[in-house]
C-alpha cells in the first residue's frame, strides 16, 4: 500500500518536471508565432541534449493536452538530441563520457570542458 | 505553404527571467540566498536545522521549504530557530523561480541575512529551474552510494559547493571517496567540498565559518 503510494507520487514528479518545460515550450512559440501574424504552427523543432533531463514522450504527452484549442494545436515535435561531448583540456582530445567513466579515455585526465550536451532551447517553428 | 522561422529560445528563459527578478530582491534587501538541492532523504532539513543553531546570535536565517505534500520540514526549521515558509509545489518535482517569488511575500526579507532554500528531494531536474538565490549547493550523502556524481552529471555541474553528508556512516556502507571525488572533480574542478555529519556534528564548524563568511562577503560587497 505505502509502497505503491510512494511510486505513484514518484511518477507524478516525474513528469510534472516535463510539463513546466512543455508550457515554455508552448508560450515561447506562441509568442514568436503571434509576432509573425501566423495563422497555424504546424512544426517544432527542439534541441535537447542528452544531460539535459527530458524524456520526448512526457513532452508529447503534455504538448498534445496543453497545446489543444491553440494555434498550436496538431503541430509536429521534431526532436533533436545532441550527445554529450567533453573536452580534455590536458590532452586536447574530445570524447564522449560512457555513463560509469567521466575522465577522459584518452589521458586520464581529469580537467575537461562540456562542449555540448546540455542543451534546452527552441530553434524553429514551421508557421502558416 | 509554412514558413520556418527561426526562434533559438532557451527553453527555460521565462524562469530564468523570474530568478533574475528574485535575484534583485535580495540584493536590494541584502540578504544572501542559497538554494539547497539532494536526492530525498540526504540531510537537507538537518542540514538547514544544524545550520540554523549553528549560526544563532551570528546571522538571522529565514528558509523557504518546498516540499510535496507536507509541511514536516518548515516546522523543523522553525524550532531550530529559523522564520520558515513552507512553499506549495502541488506535487512538481522541484522549485521554480515563481514559487520562490511568491514564498519571498511571506517572508521580512529586511529582518534576515541569510535565506535558504530547501529543493524538493530529488536529483534529476531541480538544477535546471534557476531560483535566483546567489549561490547553489548539493547534499550528498554517504548511504546514497558513490556513483551519484556519474549518473546525475547536472546536478552536479553547476553548484558552487558540495556537503558530503553522513560521514559517520563510513565504516558500515562501501563508499569509494576516491571514485565519487574524481566524478565531482571532472564534472566541476575545483568546487568547494565539506566532509561532514550532522548526526555527530563532525565537520559542521568547516561548513557553518564557510558559509558565514559567503554571507559577510556579500554584504560588504
Ligand atoms: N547517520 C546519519 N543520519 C543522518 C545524518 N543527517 C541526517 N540523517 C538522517 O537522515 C534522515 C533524513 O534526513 P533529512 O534531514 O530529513 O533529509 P532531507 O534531505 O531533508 O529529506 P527530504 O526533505 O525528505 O528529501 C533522517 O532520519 C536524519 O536523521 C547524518 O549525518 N548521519
Ligand atoms: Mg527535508
Ligand atoms: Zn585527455
Amino acid at each position: 500500500m505505502l509502497y505503491n503510494k510512494g511510486l505513484l507520487t514518484q511518477k507524478a514528479a516525474a513528469v510534472m518536471h516535463e510539463l513546466a518545460v512543455t508550457e515554455s515550450i508552448l508560450e515561447i512559440a506562441l509568442r514568436h508565432a503571434r509576432e509573425k501574424n501566423a495563422r497555424r504552427i504546424t512544426g517544432l523543432y527542439l534541441v535537447i541534449g542528452q544531460w539535459a533531463s527530458i524524456v520526448d514522450d512526457s513532452v508529447q504527452f503534455y504538448w498534445d493536452m496543453i497545446s489543444e484549442g491553440t494555434i498550436a494545436q496538431g503541430a509536429s515535435l521534431h526532436f533533436r538530441r545532441v550527445p554529450v561531448e567533453l573536452a580534455c583540456l590536458d590532452c586536447g582530445q574530445n570524447y564522449q563520457p560512457s555513463s560509469e567513466e567521466l575522465v577522459c579515455p584518452h589521458c586520464a585526465g581529469t580537467r575537461v570542458q562540456v562542449r555540448s550536451g546540455d542543451e534546452l532551447r527552441l530553434e524553429a517553428i514551421d508557421i502558416e | 505553404m509554412p514558413e520556418r522561422i527561426p526562434v533559438v529560445e532557451k527553453i527555460l528563459s521565462a524562469n530564468d527571467r523570474l530568478a533574475l527578478e528574485n535575484q534583485a530582491r535580495f540584493e536590494v534587501a541584502r540578504v544572501f540566498a542559497i538554494n539547497i538541492m539532494a536526492s530525498p532523504g540526504a540531510g537537507k532539513t538537518s542540514l538547514i536545522e544544524q545550520t540554523v543553531r549553528g549560526l544563532a546570535g551570528r546571522l538571522r536565517v529565514g528558509m523557504i521549504n518546498g516540499d510535496i505534500a507536507t509541511s514536516y520540514d518548515a516546522d523543523r526549521a522553525q524550532a531550530a530557530g529559523a522564520t520558515a515558509v513552507q512553499i506549495n509545489t502541488g506535487g512538481a518535482c522541484h522549485l521554480d523561480a515563481g514559487m520562490v517569488r511568491s514564498a519571498l511575500g511571506q517572508l521580512n526579507l529586511a529582518d534576515l541575512d541569510l535565506v535558504i532554500v530547501e529543493n524538493v528531494g530529488n536529483l534529476v531536474c531541480p538544477a535546471d529551474f534557476k531560483l535566483g538565490t546567489h549561490q547553489s549547493l548539493l547534499v550528498a550523502s554517504i548511504p546514497e552510494g558513490d556513483d551519484k556524481p556519474y549518473k546525475y552529471p547536472g546536478m552536479y555541474r553547476g553548484v558552487d559547493a558540495v556537503v558530503i553528508n553522513k560521514i559517520d556512516l563510513l565504516p558500515y556502507v562501501p563508499f569509494r571517496m576516491d571514485f565519487f571525488k574524481q566524478g565531482i572533480e571532472v564534472l566541476n574542478p575545483g568546487v568547494v567540498q565539506f566532509e561532514l555529519s550532522c548526526r555527530t556534528g563532525e565537520g559542521l564548524p568547516a561548513w557553518l565559518d564557510w558559509l558565514e563568511r559567503q554571507v559577510q562577503t556579500f554584504k560588504t560587497a
